[in-house]
């Protein structure tokens, strides 16, 4: 029996490139490390060098017997040079058997410090130190196998233009931009402690957890505890998971907006669609979004079914919401005004709005009567999503409609998408879903509050011409 | 949090806002790109943490802001929702980005938003981040943005040159469901802003092969995820528009994400568990399209049109089609041996490769670590196996799947890092 130190995979190979060329078997050697057991039996006697015709291993060994190498396990060059022998003796294709203990073994081994270096390029943590006015990170470590120089040339590569350095308590690694440096293990306390970004890393990490999918075992089969105490988001683990029942809780129980649209109020059979009258008649009862509290009545769309030409507002005003009828009060009139002059008739229009109730605020005007005021509000995105089943009911009951008026920005965003903003999109013809002429233009009420008498020229001439280009 | 210095009170209320995006991936780009000073990228991605909720953290993933103009009602940050709005400046994410990286937190930056203004300046904001991180730090680690729905194509051109991953979100499988859930969305539109990206990607190689030499344009290809269970549609129907990504426009991975109940969320919503074990099966069933030589018309069996939640597809399909079966593993095709359940494709492979030099016994299907209680009774080894016996009987489905287990996150996790089913 004889028995060699081997100091590392280099000197592993040419040792092992002597004994097989002698034609040492296995059984009749021992391979230990050279910082463990002392030799029992004396060194080796002398071996012969082998002729010049060396022999070629796959590549595939090599890349396993290399990753091996930084395996923990004391017998791992006794296993190596067995397989080798065996691949050399016996079975040259022995590596492709995975079900070959040995071949097991070593694959095994292999996965091991693959695993253990993958943890180290994921779970080192540096620390940022200043001295001399350069900045250093430097990282505390503690990997499962002698990996340090396995996977020190990665940081390299990726921390290339930064000063930094591993500790771990076998082995340490420095880079200093050029090249670097192994030197012996240290103790945790010769790492820097602390690290002011930390507390942010940590509202990250807290504030990225999903508390309504808790899966911890899948956590820590990925994240052992074991390397928990180098990690800084690892202390608040134990917080999260206290809390995260409590906040799934509130996120299932807390709800915004209204539990219902206007399609809760659309009631058809397959043999019975709606028209225009059950629909209108269905919009009295509606109650999907709050407006339906304070406004008087419904105001749905009027006009022909036959109509060729609809006229979409955003919602009815002080007057309509008495009348039950669209554009009736002053900002009616002015529409009025421009029908005419656009050569249109007003009888032969649907009218209607993206919105079916008045939404205002009610104020104490000056005066002896005290009379309350209402003051129109422009409707939010939840109430126009509320509304918005009626007008795609209406419009679908509209069969002959060839052309779609846009008064407004509520209107048009409610038809072209939001974001649109009513200059840049007034008075061209454009194609949408809806319809393949549609047109935005001015609200009649936008004129009347417009400041000045020459605004309100300009506009009306435009919301003219637009309407114009209806009826041609 | 009032509290809270502002980039604090910033980051909780903008990574908050981007954890509903499934993906973290962090892998695809083969090589780091030249001139690079801090980072690289080396093909497989790294995990650098785990919260408790099973997922991995790969990149910093937040959003630029969540304010929105946009009405999505599965999403917190629509317009229509009450919760706490923040903007980043983009040198706020440049720095963030760079600092969590240097201190090896991060593999990189996962960059998305909601819109602001419009679709063109929001796109024109994600890409200055990633352009700086690219030009002035010389940011070599990965750049994942999402890009911004309606935006010009020359800006998400332009943004292909300085991230690796582009991703449209699909949102949700059918026209009808974006219709009811996210108005503002069309699928043309979404479909459209894909094929864009395929196209300069295919331009960028011919190039390339031609032995011109291109700009980098998106290395890790397109990605795209799809909100699962917040609407009717059937899981035939989801895989149905997967394959159509995957072989229409080449994406490299299709994510499937539970509808997971929100915080703000809104009402029409019925706020439930995210239903875990259907994107688990969903995933299965991904890989069974990619990998496994399975066409997406006959990997759903059952008439409701979903995939069986107690047993995987690769077994319902099996229990199907029994006449295929069994299967010789000493003498079946490649094909044959990637359609026995309990045989993934690397066992597969191994397998191929050992009967070379012997033939396989039902120990040694074991050693593989076969999942030999799905496998045994559909295949034929070189000695005895008392379990084919079973192949025929009526109750196989239940002699095989799972007792009433519960399926932890574990698995899902599992399935879909490894796609070995």
């Amino acid at each position: 029996m004889w028995t060699i130190q081997i100091e590392d995979f280099d000197d592993w190979r040419s040792t092992a490139r002597k004994l097989i060329g002698n034609q040492v078997s296995p059984s009749d050697v021992q391979l230990f490390d050279r910082d463990g057991q002392q030799s029992l039996f004396g060194d080796l006697p002398a071996l012969g060098e082998t002729s010049g015709a060396t022999f070629r291993v796959s590549r595939k060994f090599v890349s396993l017997a290399q990753a091996v190498s930084y395996h923990r396990d004391f017998n791992r060059w006794n296993l190596l040079y067995r397989t080798l022998w065996r691949i050399k003796n016996e079975q040259p294709h022995l590596l492709e058997i995975e079900t070959d203990s040995d071949v097991h073994r070593l694959i095994q081994m292999e996965k091991q410090v693959r695993r253990d270096a993958h943890k180290m390029k994921a779970f080192v943590r540096f620390r940022k130190v200043e001295r001399d006015e350069k900045e250093y990170f430097i990282a505390w470590h503690q990997p499962d196998h002698r990996i340090v120089r396995r996977v020190a040339p990665f940081f390299s590569r990726r921390f290339k233009g930064m000063n930094w350095a591993i500790l771990t308590p076998d082995e340490s690694v420095t880079w200093n931009q050029q090249e670097l440096h192994f030197g012996p293990g240290v103790t945790r306390s010769d790492a820097p402690g602390f690290d002011e970004l930390e507390d942010l890393w940590r509202i990250y990490y807290a504030n990225i957890f999903n508390p309504a999918r808790v899966k911890v075992k899948m956590m820590k089969s990925e994240m052992p505890v074991r390397y928990w105490k180098n990690l800084p988001e690892a202390d608040i683990i134990a917080d999260l998971l206290t809390d995260a029942p409590k906040r799934m809780e509130e996120m299932i129980q807390q709800h915004e907006g209204f539990e219902q649209t206007a399609i809760n109020f659309i009631k058809q059979t397959l043999n019975e669609s709606f028209t225009l009258a059950t629909l209108k008649e269905m919009a009295i009862e509606c109650t999907a979004c709050d407006l339906c509290r304070e406004a008087t009545q419904t105001v749905f769309g009027t006009g022909p079914v036959k109509a060729k030409v609809v006229l979409l507002g955003e919602q009815p005003g002080d007057q309509e919401d008495i009348a039950g009828v669209p554009f009736v009060g002053p900002a009616g009139k002015v529409l009025d005004e421009a029908i005419e002059n656009a050569g249109l008739a007003r009888d032969k229009l649907y009218l209607t709005n993206v919105v079916k109730h008045f939404k205002h605020i009610a104020t104490n005007t000056e005066g002896v009567l005290r009379k309350k005021k209402r003051l129109h509000q422009k409707p939010n995105a939840r109430e126009v999503r509320c509304c918005r089943p009626w007008f795609d009911a209406e419009w679908s009951c509209l069969e002959d409609a060839e052309f779609l008026v846009c008064l407004g920005e509520t209107a048009a965003r409610a038809i072209l998408g939001p974001g649109n903003k009513i200059s840049e999109v007034r008075g061209r013809l454009l194609s949408t879903d809806y319809c393949a002429k549609t047109i935005v233009t001015w609200h009649p009420a936008a004129i009347l509050r417009s400041p000045r008498e020459s605004h309100r020229q300009e506009k009306m001439r435009e919301l003219i011409k637009d309407l114009a280009l209806a009826g041609v | 949090m009032t509290q809270l210095p502002i980039i604090q009170r910033k980051l909780s209320i903008l990574a908050d806002a981007a954890k509903y995006d499934a993906s973290c991936a962090s892998s695809g780009s083969k090589s780091t790109r030249k001139e690079s000073q801090i980072g690289s990228t080396e093909g497989t991605g790294i995990c650098h943490s785990y919260t408790p909720d099973g997922r991995c953290i790969s990149l910093l993933k937040i959003l630029l802001t969540n304010y929105c103009i946009y009405d999505c009602q599965y999403c917190v940050n629509r317009v229509t929702s009450d919760t706490p709005r923040a903007r980043f400046s983009v040198d706020e994410v440049v720095n963030l980005t760079m600092e969590f990286y240097k201190r090896n937190y991060i593999e990189g930056l996962f960059l998305s938003s909601g819109i602001i203004q419009n679709s063109d300046y929001t796109m024109e904001q994600l890409t200055l981040v990633a352009k700086k991180l690219r030009t002035e730090y010389r940011f070599g680690g990965y750049i994942h943005l999402k890009t911004i729905p309606g935006a010009a194509e020359e800006l998400i051109t332009e943004a292909g040159l300085w991230a690796d991953r582009l991703s449209v979100n699909i949102e949700l499988p059918t026209e009808t469901d974006l219709k009811q859930l996210a108005p503002e969305k069309k699928k043309t539109q979404i479909v459209g802003a894909m094929s864009g990206i395929k196209d300069k990607i295919d331009e960028i190689k011919s190039d390339r092969e031609s032995g011109m030499r291109p700009p980098k344009f998106a290395p890790a290809g397109q990605s795209t995820q799809m909100i699962v269970g917040a609407t009717e549609t059937p899981d035939n129907e989801i895989l149905k528009t997967a394959n159509e990504l995957y072989t229409g426009q080449r994406l490299r991975r299709v994510y499937y994400s539970a509808y997971s109940p929100i915080p703000h969320a809104d009402a029409l919503l019925p706020g439930k568990s995210p239903p875990l074990v259907r994107e688990h099966r969903l995933y299965q069933a991904d890989w069974l399209l990619r990998f496994y030589g399975f066409d997406v018309n006959e990997i759903v069996v059952r008439k409701d049109k979903n995939l069986d939640l107690e047993i995987d597809p690769k077994l319902a399909w099996a229990l199907q089609q029994r006449g295929y079966f069994p299967v010789d593993v000493n003498t079946a095709s490649r094909e044959q041996l990637l359609r026995v359940p309990g045989i993934g494709a690397r066992n597969v492979k191994r397998i191929l490769s050992i009967r070379r030099h012997q033939r396989l016994r039902t120990d040694d299907l074991k050693k593989l670590r076969v999942a030999w209680k799905r496998a045994k009774s559909f295949v034929i080894t070189e000695d005895h196996n008392p379990a084919l016996a079973d192949l025929d009987r009526g109750d196989l489905k239940q002699l095989i799947a799972p007792k009433e287990k519960q399926l932890t996150f574990f698995d899902t996790f599992d399935a879909a890092l490894k796609g070995e089913l």
